[in-house]
């Protein structure tokens, strides 16, 4: 019982990344219609900024500090990379965006190895990995916990109250009535890929310190944050959310009593699969009709 | 000089050119209807002054060429407000956040008290303000489109079809309303429509477009009563 529910406490830790990553990869599928497989590379790449610059032979900033920088950083850098990369190529078909998504992993992939090397480094916690209840769970991942639920809740009342973020709905919702109205669509997309790009900025941050920093640490995780979107509804924000826990705390029970911690990646693939043959739409998420 | 004025405009989509290069004029506090068979480039035209269809000629909104520039800046520099067919309702909002879209390019604070203009002319919308707006009715989400439009306070209004799948009843109290805003706020309006009787009732004139070009042009009343118009336009 009490593997049980430390399991369970610490798929919630886990799942706390996996919801960020489906939040940041949904609201970029909102906006344009595909996934964002260079997601979890981008956030890679975050990570390693951050840890310039908090590390000695770095800045040597704060962690606080740095972490606010980085999410800055990464929101400027997203939006620029939709701006110079995607909007030039909006109209083009699908598979030009798939390209240039594989592209963009490939790059922030290389380029992170090259610039930082591949020996993994360790990564700071501000929250100690001291146990927070004995046997459950350690401080840092209650700090996980709750530095996504914080950002959860400001992305949640950002979208909601905030004539902006009702704006940016609108314009990944129907650009053309959008435009009409004097939204400037453009921008609010650029917005919107700054904003993904922060929040999967953050995701990094959290988990590096679990996973150790390397270039390929969110390799695994961003499948588990693609299950996490696709079970929740790849139109629904909320339901990426709930998905993202529930993919977090199904992983370790899946990985501790059923298949073993060796094919607990193959969970995350099978639940993708399975959730798109039985209710492609997700939990949440809305049956998307289109006219041909 | 017109508030709107139209010279040689040509649109085109891709390679084909849907409008031909005609001239048409909107008078400052004027109703003007666009009338025309499937396919006679009435949409087109909004669209054009919009910004939305690539074109060439001129345009000129208060003595200023809008070609080539964005729709967004369109909208806001000189206060058009379109009403697309179908309504361009924002589905997944609620019926009051639509009504705030419709005022995205003003300042927070200064539209507060035209909520209420918008519920005067539409009290229906008031009781449904929380809504989500894709299950308002057809009537219900024509009237929220053209209460978003208000929002903007407008000096033109591009109406497209706004009777399109509307109970009679519903589309002659629109027509009714469209006519009072007119006069109330002094609104420009150009109105494309299938329903050449309604929308020749409250103009002052009209346009009949034919496969891209300007077939006749005139006051209302006359186009109205012209023999060849009736028959192949109003049915009787």
């Amino acid at each position: 019982m009490d593997l049980f529910i430390e399991q369970t406490v610490s798929g919630l830790a886990t799942g706390a990344i996996y919801a960020c990553l489906a939040l940041a990869v949904v609201m970029i599928y909102q906006a344009i219609d595909h996934f964002n497989f260079a997601q979890g590379e981008m956030a890679m790449f975050s990570t390693y900024i951050a840890w310039y610059l908090m590390d000695d032979a770095g800045l040597g900033l704060p962690f606080w500090v740095a972490f606010v920088v980085c999410i800055v950083i990464s929101f400027i850098g997203g939006a620029a990379i939709e701006r110079i990369v995607f909007a030039p190529i909006s109209d083009a078909p699908v598979l030009s965006h798939i390209i240039v998504f594989i592209a963009l992993f490939s790059m922030f992939n290389s380029l992170a190895g090259f610039l930082f090397d591949f020996t993994p480094k360790n990564f700071e916690t501000p929250f100690g990995h001291t146990p927070f209840i004995e046997g459950v769970i350690s401080s840092h991942r209650v700090g996980m916990i709750a530095v996504t639920l914080v950002m959860l809740g400001m992305i949640y009342a950002f979208f909601r109250f905030t004539p902006i973020g009702l704006a940016m709905r609108a314009a990944a919702a129907a650009p053309e009535s959008a435009r009409l109205v004097g939204v400037r669509v453009g921008f609010m997309l650029a917005l919107g890929w700054g904003l993904a790009a922060s929040v999967g900025a953050v995701a990094g941050m959290l988990i590096a310190p679990i996973t150790f920093l390397t270039p390929d640490m969110m390799l695994g995780t961003l499948l588990y944050g693609f299950a996490g979107a696709v079970v929740g509804g790849l139109t629904s924000p909320l339901g990426a959310v709930i998905g993202g826990f529930m993919v977090g705390i199904l992983e370790n029970w899946m990985g501790t009593f059923v298949v073993g911690s060796q094919l607990k990646l193959t969970v995350a693939l099978v639940l993708i699969i399975v959730v798109l043959l039985v209710k492609p739409a997700g939990l949440l998420g809305r049956v998307v009709v289109k006219r041909v | 000089m017109a508030l709107l004025e139209i010279k040689g405009l040509k649109a085109y989509y891709g390679q084909i050119e849907a409008l031909h290069g005609f001239d048409l004029s909107l008078e400052e506090g004027e109703i003007t209807a666009v009338l025309g068979a499937n396919g006679a480039g009435k949409t087109t035209t909004l669209r054009a002054i919009c910004g939305m269809v690539k074109s060439a000629g001129s345009i000129t909104v208060e003595g200023e060429n809008v070609v080539g520039m964005s729709t967004e800046a369109i909208v806001a520099k000189h206060k058009i407000a379109h009403v697309p067919e179908g309504c361009g309702t924002f589905v997944r909002v609620s019926q009051e956040e639509n009504l705030r879209l419709g005022a995205v390019t003003r300042r927070y604070r200064e539209i507060e008290k035209d909520y209420e203009r918008v519920y005067h002319y539409f009290p229906r919308l008031k009781e449904r303000r929380n809504q989500q707006a894709g299950t308002l009715s057809g009537g219900e989400q024509q009237m929220l489109a053209v209460g978003r439009a208000l929002m903007l306070r407008p000096k033109i209004m591009l109406l497209d079809e706004p009777s399109f799948g509307l109970a009679p009843i519903i589309t002659e109290e629109l027509f009714r309303i469209l006519g009072q805003i007119n006069r109330d706020e002094g609104v420009s309006m150009l109105v494309v429509e299938q329903n050449a009787n309604l929308a020749l009732a409250i103009s002052k004139n009209a346009y009949l477009l034919e496969t891209g070009n300007v077939a006749m042009t005139g006051p209302a009343d006359q186009i109205m009563d012209d023999e060849q118009v009736r028959k192949s336009y109003l049915g009787y």
